[in-house]
């Protein structure tokens, strides 16, 4: 339960974490940011980085800010920062419900909004955040930066767009509309357990009508994903159960869920399926 | 291959000067290197809690986070919440409500409550029982840990 022994790098700028990333990246070098993940891994052997590049020094990215109306989140914000709105109204507010639900309150201290990203677990809040709201996600390396979007950026179960010399160092989302509801429901069977499904739902009404509806199911299948033919019951319907139920009924008809020892693939889609209505239902509430 | 990496941690408000591996955890460093074993070590992998100590005036794993990282932050551990013969009114309030039976989570529960009161004091009913949700007990203590805790809430708010 000891990590094996590695390199331990302690950069202060983003340009020599990078650097030093491209160095070590070949050698297992891995980038060091919350922990809260990686560390236990190592516990268990089975992550064996022989070099840990720490990013907790770089000032810069612990920025948290709201600027060209755009919610900007460094590579080191952790999850503890959402714990109160970091914005007014419902954006803010579901930020705050989501970490609520991430590990447990010393963990949310330490570990990171990116990191999670980076991480890419199928059951992760963030993730299923960047998916659903088209969050932007920019990479750096010793090559240069680029720019990736939320939906091309998970490629599998904690898999993700990055190379192997790729810092992730920033994730924006775009503020949505002051009038857009949200809702967001998440089902564990123990208080920090990861989650067995979870949805996000959002949408705006104009003239009684649900326009912009967006709807992405996490943990139940290996990435989260938004779920087109749920969001198409939705657009141009007055919120209710009517609509909510076809939604609802059309995630659970796309679905292609994991199966583990202890949860079938029917169970999840079940789970989802009344997940999704209830984060509908929250929204519209 | 070794690492190893001269450091200062401070603890209490006491410096302790070590040699350790890159891959030494917080938690070993304080008790095997700095002779603080009243912080305990239970899973090794971030489920349990008991290793909790106060990192910077907020509660954290110290089995997830290396020494290497720990130089120049304020660490505190359980050693630190007595004033000489006087206990913390948390420690008081765990013996009063029979917060404690084999007392092997006790720290890390003490320096979870002491973390989530500094930055909480005014932590309703609920979010206090989610928030202890976050370390383990295995003589089934919660009740009466919540009922500690949450006495000593009260007090210390009145004591303000």
């Amino acid at each position: 339960m000891k990590p094996a022994a590695f390199q331990y790098h302690n950069p202060l700028t983003v340009e020599d974490a990078v650097a030093t990333l491209a160095e070590v990246a070949p050698d297992q070098g891995r980038i060091l940011a919350g922990g809260q993940s990686l560390v236990p891994t190592m516990a268990f052997r089975l992550a064996t980085p022989e070099h840990l590049v720490d990013i907790n020094g770089i000032e810069e990215l612990g920025r948290l800010a709201v600027e060209h109306d755009a919610l900007s989140i460094g590579a080191c914000v952790r999850h503890a920062a959402f714990h109160r709105p970091v914005l007014e109204g419902g954006f803010g507010a579901l930020l705050t419900r989501m970490a609520g639900h991430i590990g447990h309150y010393p963990i949310r201290q330490r570990g990171t909004f990116c990191g999670s990203l980076a991480q890419a677990d199928p059951s992760s809040e963030w993730c299923l955040a960047a998916v659903t709201l088209d969050a932007s996600i920019t990479a750096q390396s010793s090559r240069g930066r680029r720019t990736i979007a939320g939906a091309d950026f998970i490629e599998g179960i904690m898999s993700t767009a990055l190379d192997e010399d790729e810092l992730l160092v920033e994730t924006r989302f775009a503020l949505p509309a002051a009038d857009t509801r949200f809702g967001f429901v998440e089902f564990s069977r123990r208080a920090g357990d990861f989650a067995l499904a979870m949805a996000l739902a959002s949408f705006r009404l104009s003239d009684g009508v649900m326009i912009e509806a967006r709807l992405g199911i996490g943990g139940a299948e290996d990435r989260p994903r938004r779920i087109a033919q749920a969001e198409a019951e939705l657009n141009g319907q007055p919120p209710g159960t009517p609509a909510f139920e076809a939604a609802a009924a059309a995630v659970a008809a796309e679905l292609d869920p994991m199966e583990d020892a202890g949860t079938s693939a029917q169970y999840r889609r079940e789970l989802a399926q009344c997940l999704a209505r209830r984060a509908l239902e929250s929204a519209a509430s | 291959m070794t690492d190893k990496h001269d450091l200062t941690l401070t603890i209490n408000g006491f410096d302790h000067a070590i040699t350790v591996d890159a891959r030494r955890t917080l938690a070993d460093a304080i008790r095997d290197q700095c002779g603080q074993t009243g912080t305990h070590i239970g899973c090794e992998h971030g489920v349990c809690g008991s290793c909790t100590v106060l990192l910077d005036g907020v509660p954290v794993r110290s089995c997830l986070i290396f020494a290497v990282q720990c130089e120049g932050l304020a660490i505190r551990t359980v050693e630190g919440l007595a004033e000489g013969d006087e206990l913390h009114p948390l420690q008081r309030s765990f013996i009063k409500h029979h917060a404690l039976q084999c007392g092997f989570c006790t720290p890390g529960f003490l320096m979870l409550a002491v973390g989530i009161l500094e930055n909480e004091p005014n932590i309703a009913d609920a979010d206090l029982r989610e928030l202890l949700s976050s370390n383990l007990c295995r003589c089934t203590g919660y009740a009466n840990i919540v009922k500690a805790v949450r006495a000593a809430a009260d007090e210390l708010r009145e004591g303000r």
